[in-house]
């Protein structure tokens, strides 16, 4: 189906409640874009805008009426993927049981190309193994994904050095162009479930002009990434460097926290951690998203394995830039600049990377 | 764990020394909880919940409270001894707690403007946590303690095992939870990065910093915080005041103090 413009995002919000999906989508609060259940074009933060730095973010006006005038949000479709914790199954006296995991049905409207690049790299490690998840299939599968192409890049992302955005080229259901002057979007659909919605709605077919509007918005965020990286040769290089005097220097301002990890949207290591009921006997596994920067992530015999912050630091970095090319073909990082601007003391993969040469 | 009460009901005691009842009042607080803890075990000595003080011996002493006075340092041997299992909840067993910052000024001074006769008031010098005094089975953490944690330390040592009590940062708990970080969105200080998780983030999750009340976590980074809780326009004394509230005497949180207050020194001196 050929592109074709739309002047409101009500109708096809009201569509895809109709067809069972919760709907969730940019919403200002607390300062902060969050993704979050909406019910109508006026739950979004128009007229806003982000500023992101390392260890910066914060909202402010942006002078125009633009729906998604901001980057990436602290969050992702990880989420809902891969919930924070689940649990694997309980068992009382002989029986166990394994509860059917909740797959809701969600469509995810103004996703970005990084973050469309994101599922796709989680898909390999869900899915691509000898060991498929079949919890994360079903999330997976019930998710409908609204892309938005990006018009203004944040300062920390860099998902052209990384060649994952900042348009959209695949995964996606629909994909949206916003434009000014009349306020509208060139949408495209990726498939014939987002062609079925996409006929569906009040729409006109999309001229030249409004094509060539949308290829601007791409050019010119592409032109603003506020970070880049230097893929050349990057796994080699950072294969190369485990005792790089680097990894100490960095472990000076490393607080170990994790927080990097933990708002990175492909990071996927979990533990598992079994309970026993107070009550009535029942006993349990639940699984919970772990990282690489506890210690108890890499306790062998009750020691970690990776003791100092430069080796959980270097594990970090060389599991997304190297080592994931490795177990998975891809690079494990999409360039949309999260765990910069989120760390707290602002430590920058971008500089690391840079100072590793 | 072979029970030594009634019809092998194991036997819990709950003590207390300084403190300010809020962690024992945790435990009142798991009403349908503590219904199946009542039904499982047999509640020997609570002095909140009832004045009653079973003779010895218990199968798990959950104790509450600093040792501060001559007192206390009797009567947790006999503790000690009459539990098999010693389990201290809340900071100021684990850590002294906020009555340890007596530790960092003269307790007499305080005593002679607080009470009228102060010489009938016997105190220590310090206030120390139970494990400088007797072995401890574990810790749990928290000013005051988290009532899921509590519950599962409690189920842990009942089923023989190890609790699942994770060392890690406050932080990961944010993540999961789903704050957006006070510390980047707002400019915040936040202790969260160098605090061990067990509260589920809770002063984030309502906007604010964590000031530290599980004390200090697996590996912090003190150091590297206190640079950019300057950044976000924190002072010298504020930053001392941080560090020195219900786990000030904790090793790492001592240290990160006393930096603080080496530098307030200097910064002092090198004042006109
Ligand atoms: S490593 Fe950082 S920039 Fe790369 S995908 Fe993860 S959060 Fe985004
Ligand atoms: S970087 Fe660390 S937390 Fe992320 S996937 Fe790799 S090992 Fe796991
Ligand atoms: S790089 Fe930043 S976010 Fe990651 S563990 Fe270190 S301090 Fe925390
Ligand atoms: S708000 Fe505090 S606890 Fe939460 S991520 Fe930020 S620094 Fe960590
Ligand atoms: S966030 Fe920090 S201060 Fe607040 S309850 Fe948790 S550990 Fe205590």
């Amino acid at each position: 189906m050929d592109a074709v413009v739309i002047r409101s995002l009500d109708p096809l919000i009201g569509e895809l409640r109709s067809r069972g999906y919760t709907v969730v989508g940019p919403v200002s609060r607390d300062e902060v874009i969050r993704m979050s259940e909406i019910d109508a074009e006026s739950d979004l933060p128009a007229g806003l805008t982000d500023e992101q730095a390392p260890g910066r973010y914060r909202l402010g006006p942006a002078g125009d009426g633009m729906f998604f005038g901001f980057a990436a949000s602290p969050d992702s479709a990880k989420r809902f993927t891969q919930p924070p914790s689940r649990t694997l199954f309980r068992m009382h006296g002989e029986t166990v049981e394994e509860p059917e995991e909740p797959a809701p049905k969600v469509a995810l409207l103004g996703i970005r190309a990084c973050d469309l690049a994101a599922l796709a790299v989680q898909d390999r490690v869900f899915l691509g193994g000898r060991h498929p998840d079949p919890g994360y299939r079903r999330r997976r599968e019930n998710l409908f994904l609204v892309a938005v192409n990006c018009a203004v890049p944040g300062g920390t992302c860099f998902c052209v050095s990384m060649g994952t955005g900042p348009r959209a080229t695949s995964g996606y259901d629909l994909a949206l162009t916003e434009l000014a002057g009349p306020h509208r979007f060139v949408a495209e659909a990726g498939g014939e479930r987002g062609a079925e919605i996409l006929r569906l709605l009040p729409h006109d077919p999309a001229t030249e002009a409004d094509l060539h509007a949308a290829r601007e918005v791409s050019r010119c965020a592409a032109e603003h990434m506020g970070r880049s990286v230097d893929t050349d040769g990057i796994k080699e290089r950072v294969a190369s460097a485990p005792e790089s005097p680097q990894w100490q220097e960095v472990a000076s301002r490393c607080l170990t926290c994790a927080n990097c990890t933990m708002v990175c949207p492909t990071c996927f290591c979990t533990t598992v951690e079994d309970f026993t009921d107070l009550g009535d006997g029942t006993a349990g596994r639940t699984e919970r998203w772990d990282s690489c920067f506890t210690l108890g992530f890499t306790e062998v015999g009750g020691a970690p394995v990776r003791g100092s912050g430069a080796a959980r630091y270097r594990q970090w970095l060389t599991h997304k830039f190297s080592t994931w090319f490795d177990q998975f073909g891809t690079s494990g990082c999409i360039g949309c600049g999260r765990c910069i601007t989120w760390c707290p003391v602002g430590i920058d993969v971008t500089e690391e990377l840079a100072k590793l040469r | 764990m072979g029970a030594t009460g009634r019809d092998g009901v194991p036997r819990l005691a709950v003590w207390k020394f300084a403190s300010c009842d809020g962690c024992q009042l945790t435990l009142l607080d798991c009403e349908d909880e503590l219904l199946s803890v009542a039904a499982r075990v047999e509640i020997a000595y609570f002095l909140e919940a009832s004045s009653a003080a079973g003779p010895g011996p218990y199968d798990l002493s959950l104790v509450e409270g600093s040792i501060s006075t001559p007192d206390d340092l009797e009567r947790i041997r006999h503790v000690r001894r009459v539990s098999r299992r010693l389990v201290t909840i809340g900071a100021c067993a684990t850590a002294g707690g906020i009555q340890a910052l007596r530790d960092f000024a003269d307790v007499r001074e305080f005593a002679s403007v607080v009470y009228a006769r102060p010489e009938y008031v016997a105190t220590l010098d310090r206030s120390t946590p139970i494990s400088a005094h007797v072995p401890v089975d574990f810790e749990l953490r928290g000013c005051p303690i988290d009532r899921r944690q509590l519950l599962e330390v409690v189920a842990a040592f009942l089923a023989g095992r190890r609790p699942v009590v994770p060392p890690h940062s406050v932080c990961v708990e944010c993540k999961a939870r789903g704050n957006p970080c006070v510390m980047v969105a707002h400019g915040t200080p936040c202790l969260g990065p160098v605090t061990q998780a067990g509260c589920g983030a809770l002063c984030p999750a309502f906007n604010r910093g964590c000031y530290g009340c599980f004390g200090p976590m697996e590996s912090p980074n003190a150091r590297a915080l206190n640079r950019q809780l300057r950044e976000l326009g924190m002072s010298t004394p504020e930053l001392v005041r941080v560090y020195r509230t219900f786990n000030a005497t904790d090793e790492p949180f001592l240290r990160a103090g006393d930096a603080a207050a080496d530098e307030a020194a200097r910064e002092a001196g090198d004042a006109p």
